[in-house]
């Protein structure tokens, strides 16, 4: 073990916000990998006689309008989040990441190109995209997929591109380049190793970004359709039942705030651990 | 100044233009027949003919977006397929709710933000400093559509106070008109409250820590004015960028809050126009909501050239 991964794991036990926001990004991926082998009812059981209870030894959050329970179908939930917010964030880190490196490193034209097609992105809200391809192919998780994607590519080309720009100016990066170097082996040995932090926290924004637009879209109706459980069309269902069942409304959107909040928190504490530079500073979307 | 203003003017205009042909794009050419989306799989032959006929798609796609992007520029938006009306008299009707939602969002944003975040640079490392971030932390975590269904739960399930839902009208008087408003603006305020919040704190950090605030203090101004007078005001040119640059955050919410509360605006008419198959009405508002953003965002962009006569140079150097 290196001495440089062993201080990182000294400030790390020491950070509150690296800890308490791991934790719950911890027991949220761990919800959704438990959800592929095992959740306490099948999450499509349907049993009308017990529909709508409240919180018990057998059902301990509930049961829904159909007499689902409720615990199954978050922890379900989670499993379609995780997924969605993965691909949709590797999108946007798939093809963001090499535009904006490569914008930074040949300047002229391409940047310009790579810079205006990222304006024209960003004046479509994902909520818009979203909107379009539900227009044309009807709604489902993949469109989700797609318009979270779309939008997370230019987000990760600005970042990638904004910092790539810096590191060109260093010194090492100058004599790298007098000694002959071309444009990729000095991304591929200089910048990308000077970057990797700042991405790896937008990748963590952008993650808690995508199950808020994910429920977001799911609430809409126009993301995930049931039966595959979903926190926003769980939200969705219950909105008709506040008066008869409020905790239903309750619940699923405590999970997403949850685990949006484990997200920005662990983003925090990384930030702060890989760049001291940066503590204090707001990262925004 | 001049040639700066002609660049990003001229670069404004490549991204509205790229704009308008990506929706015209993914709305009308690749789909195949558009006129096969609105009527469904059952409509008979003749009637998709007349269809494509009237919506002019029988003419090459070429003369089809010339026509549209005139009649963007000309306020001719075509004519809704379901509502029977023209789409500009449709969206003027649904914007008298949906700009008073998105401009009082955005107002309340700004004014629990501000206080609270130079309360919290003010008292940096201290107990207000803390729970204002705690708020944030929150703020952004908690989805704007559920914290309006908590609202709902709240005002309108347990103490009857507010409307669920709905918008009783302009013409119901005021009152009525914003009892309606209220909690969905208090929906919309929240998540852009708690980012504005983070920057205004970190913006008048940064300002605290400048010679002339010193120097003010040292001509005897008490902390309370250098800070209100002197350090808001430089603090407050990155929080009027980052409020421009959400523009596009405000506009996705109000098409969410609207859903949630049932209110009749921009939002709501999109989602029935998808449900309806109404692609005119979806491909304007969206190409109109897509403009907006890229129009305030140039704005922003201009104002912050004309306020910091540091990137004024710069930008006549790119």
């Amino acid at each position: 073990m290196s001495e440089d991964f062993r201080d990182f794991g000294r400030r790390a036990r020491a950070n509150p916000k690296f800890l308490l926001g791991g934790g719950i990004v911890l027991l949220f991926l761990g919800a959704a990998v438990l959800s592929l082998f095992w959740t306490p009812y099948p999450i499509n059981r349907v049993d009308i006689e017990i529909r709508l209870q409240g919180f018990s030894f057998s059902h301990p959050f509930g049961t829904d309008q159909y007499g689902r329970d409720v615990l199954s179908l978050l922890i379900a939930g989670a499993r379609n989040s995780v997924a969605v917010a993965v691909v949709a964030v590797a999108i946007g880190f798939g093809l963001g990441v090499p535009l904006g490196a490569l914008a930074a490193a040949r300047r002229g034209w391409i940047d310009e190109v790579v810079m205006r097609l990222s304006d024209v992105t960003f004046a479509f809200p994902v909520i818009l995209s979203a909107v379009m391809i539900t227009a044309l192919l009807g709604p489902g998780a993949v469109n989700s997929i797609i318009a979270i994607g779309i939008f997370n590519i230019p987000v990760f080309a600005r970042v990638t591109r904004g910092a790539a720009l810096q590191v060109w100016t260093r010194d090492f990066v100058l004599a790298a380049r007098t000694s002959g170097r071309g444009a990729l082996a000095i991304t591929r040995q200089h910048i990308f190793p000077n970057i990797t932090g700042l991405i790896v926290v937008q990748m963590t924004i952008q993650f808690a970004l995508a199950i808020l637009a994910e429920a977001g879209l799911s609430y809409l109706g126009l993301g995930t359709q049931p039966p595959q459980p979903s926190w926003g069309k769980m939200l969705n269902e219950a909105q008709t039942l506040l008066f008869l069942a409020p905790h239903l409304a309750v619940l699923p959107g405590l999970a997403i705030a949850l685990t949006v909040l484990g997200l920005n928190l662990f983003g925090d504490g990384l930030r702060d651990l890989l760049d001291p530079k940066l503590r204090g500073q707001e990262m925004l979307a | 100044m001049a040639i700066v203003l002609a660049k990003r003017l001229a670069a404004l205009l490549v991204t509205l233009l790229v704009a308008s042909l990506a929706v015209f794009i993914v709305m009308e050419v690749l789909p195949g027949d558009p006129a096969a989306v609105m009527l469904g799989v059952n409509a008979r032959e003749d009637t998709l003919a007349a269809l494509r006929s009237q919506l002019g798609l029988d003419q090459p796609a070429w003369v089809r977006y010339g026509r549209w992007v005139t009649g963007l520029l000309t306020g001719d938006l075509g004519r809704s397929y379901t509502y029977d009306v023209p789409v500009a008299t449709l969206i003027a009707d649904r914007l008298s709710i949906s700009l008073p939602l998105a401009l009082g969002g955005m107002a309340l944003s700004a004014v629990i933000a501000v206080p609270l975040g130079v309360i919290a640079a003010a008292r940096r490392n201290r107990a207000a400093d803390l729970g204002v971030s705690i708020f944030a932390q929150l703020g952004l975590a908690v989805p704007n559509f559920w914290f309006a269904i908590l609202l709902v739960l709240l005002f309108s399930v347990m103490l009857g106070w507010l409307p669920a839902g709905g918008f009783a009208g302009w013409e119901a008087g005021p009152v009525a008109a914003v009892r309606s408003l209220l909690m969905p603006v208090l929906a919309l305020a929240l998540p852009q409250a708690a980012i504005l919040t983070r920057v205004t704190r970190s913006s008048v950090l940064e300002v605290l820590g400048e010679d002339y605030l010193r120097t003010a203090r040292a001509k005897g101004l008490s902390r309370r004015a250098a800070l209100w007078r002197h350090a808001l005001a430089n603090a407050l040119i990155p929080v009027v960028t980052i409020m421009g640059m959400q523009f596009s955050f405000l506009l996705a919410g109000t098409v969410i809050i609207e859903n949630v509360f049932y209110l009749p605006g921009l939002g709501r008419l999109l989602f029935q126009a998808i449900a309806q198959r109404d692609l005119i009405v979806v491909r304007d508002v969206v190409v109109l909501l897509a403009g907006a953003v890229v129009l305030v965002n140039f704005l922003v962009d201009m104002l912050y050239v004309f306020l910091d006569p540091r990137l004024r140079r710069e930008s006549a150097n790119v």
